[in-house]
């Protein structure tokens, strides 16, 4: 799929970490990551529950702080931007939440609306409409536009969450866990879409996940967090071609050979 | 020599005492902790409130449909529970004012009773059980959702959106509910007068407002707008630090309304204290 028309990846950084630490209670989630994400690129990380996966993107989006180290995304230090210059910055960067966390008291519509109404002022209602039925088309569900996200399934919240993220029109997409969660058919139809979505709009992309299959259908590099860093980082076949018994054993549960 | 010893036995306790309760165990000790960070962490929260709302976007649609979900909707129980308190009231105050031949004194004592204590105090406590249980459990719900937090990363303040309009609402929609409760309250009351007495409406409403001094109109109104926004705010602000899944949802309505009410009564005695203190110049 991806290796048939892989995108050109220019190795300009959007996202570059360095030296980052995170604890929480005493507990060292992060210890000292380094990072770079280039352009037009799918970076997966790879790790067990609780290995700090989600930790790592949430500081990049702005929503933790670092104890250490930075995060430097679309060259502009993260921890140290204003509320405002991280709001601009974060129209320039979409983060699907593993739950996909849709505002269950609005319809699909309203949901995908909301950021652009008060984000694009000078759009009329019109130009938002035709932005929305636009990213609805672009993940299939164009007619769920008026029912709420308690009458959808898993897979449809997923897309929806995608949809919601790309009316902003964002450089950098940051998936949390996209497939946790869904059978194996919808689990292929979402990486198809994180596959589309990077060579429709161009995005750069880190994919948090655990499920291998999706790595190897939407990474270009993988990178294997454990113990707080990052074990190894390349293609997926480089990955696992080792005899790190650790790294063995995640392939062997996923695959199950 | 002696009281130097002495005193530096004392340090010495006290130092014992706090390590004592600052040990890990101690659950004593945890919630003077927690007691301090939640008055830091609220007074940071009450601070931004003030910072928000003078700043655009104003959110003028949200804020008249949280209008719409406090005032209107708590209509049908304000209207229940001040009708009642004013019959009952009326009725277990009339004895004893029979007893001293003052029966027609019933009216003005309603009168003041509902304006400068009943109506705000009753309002407040209704109030803080429906609207701000019903805050904190929905702002609680999309906190542990992570629905505050797409918010965030969509580049929408959610504290704009979620706490700045629901604060905004109760402020202004409680001496709206107080007004109203007070009237439906003298209603209830005037017809167990009339049912009793024959006093013409008019008659019991002159008697009634014959007393109330615009200094008990206004502190009432005034108590009111502190009460919306000491619901609002508690509501929010427990909502919005929600944590553990549903347990915390349940757990954030429940310490909104408690927390409300204490703040409530506080609240309601320093009020008076101040107003009598205004009225003795």
């Amino acid at each position: 799929m991806k290796n048939a028309n892989q995108p050109e990846i220019k190795q300009e950084a959007v996202i570059s970490v360095r030296g980052l630490y995170k604890s929480f209670g005493g507990s060292d989630v992060l210890k000292g990551i380094d990072l770079d994400v280039f352009k037009g690129e799918n970076f997966v990380v790879l790790g067990r529950s609780g290995s700090g996966k989600s930790v790592l993107i949430k500081i990049i989006a702005g929503l933790l702080k670092p104890d250490q180290g930075s995060v430097n995304v679309l060259g502009l230090q993260v921890d140290q931007l204003s509320q405002k210059e991280l709001q601009q910055l974060r129209l320039k960067m979409g983060f699907i939440f593993q739950s996909s966390a849709l505002y269950d008291s609005m319809t699909i519509r309203e949901n995908l609306e909301f950021s652009m109404i008060r984000n694009f002022k000078h759009l009329t209602s019109k130009e938002i409409d035709t932005a929305v039925i636009e990213v609805l088309d672009a993940v299939g569900l164009r007619e769920k536009i008026e029912q709420m996200p308690s009458d959808l399934s898993g897979g449809q919240i997923k897309r929806i969450g995608i949809a919601r993220t790309l009316i902003l029109r964002p450089e950098i997409m940051l998936y949390d866990e996209p497939t946790a969660g869904l059978d194996p058919i919808t689990c292929t139809e979402i990486n198809e879409l994180i596959n589309q979505v990077q060579a429709r709009y161009n995005t750069s992309s880190i994919i948090i996940t655990h499920d291998l299959t999706c790595a190897k259908e939407t990474g270009h590099r993988i990178a294997m967090l454990q113990d707080g860093n990052f074990q190894r980082i390349g293609s997926f076949d480089e990955i696992f071609d080792t005899d790190d018994s650790r790294v063995k054993s995640f392939f062997d549960y996923n695959f199950i050979t | 020599m002696s009281i130097r010893k002495t005193a530096v036995k004392l340090i010495n306790f006290v130092y014992l005492a706090i390590r004592k309760y600052k040990s890990e165990d101690n659950l004593f000790s945890k919630r003077i902790d927690s007691f301090f960070e939640d008055t830091y962490h609220i007074h940071r929260f009450i601070a931004r409130f003030f910072r928000e709302i003078f700043q655009k976007p104003y959110e003028f649609r949200e804020i008249i449909r949280q209008c719409y979900e406090v005032g209107f909707k708590s209509i049908p129980l304000i209207t229940l529970t001040g009708f009642v308190i004013g019959i009952v009231f009326t009725k277990q105050s009339r004895p004893p004012l029979v007893e001293f031949g003052a029966a027609s004194w019933l009216p003005s004592l309603i009168g003041i009773a509902f304006v400068r204590a009943l109506g705000p105090l009753v309002t407040a406590l209704i109030a803080a059980g429906k609207v701000g249980s019903n805050i904190g459990a929905e702002l609680g719900s999309m906190k542990v959702t992570e629905q505050i937090d797409a918010m965030d990363v969509s580049a929408v303040n959610p504290y704009k959106f979620l706490v700045v309009t629901r604060v905004a609402a109760t402020t202004l929609m409680l001496p709206v509910l107080m007004l109203y409760c007070t009237f439906v309250g003298l209603l209830g009351s005037y017809l167990n007068v009339h049912a009793n007495e024959l006093t013409s409406f008019v008659t019991f409403i002159e008697s009634a407002f014959g007393s109330v001094s615009f200094l008990d109109v206004s502190s009432a109104v005034v108590k009111s707008v502190i009460y919306g926004f000491t619901i609002g705010i508690v509501g929010c602000y427990r909502g919005f630090n929600a944590t553990n899944g549903t347990q915390g949802v349940g757990k954030a309505a429940n310490r909104a309304v408690v927390f409300s009410m204490f703040l409530i009564f506080a609240e309601e005695i320093i009020i008076v204290q101040v107003t009598n203190w205004i009225a003795t110049f």
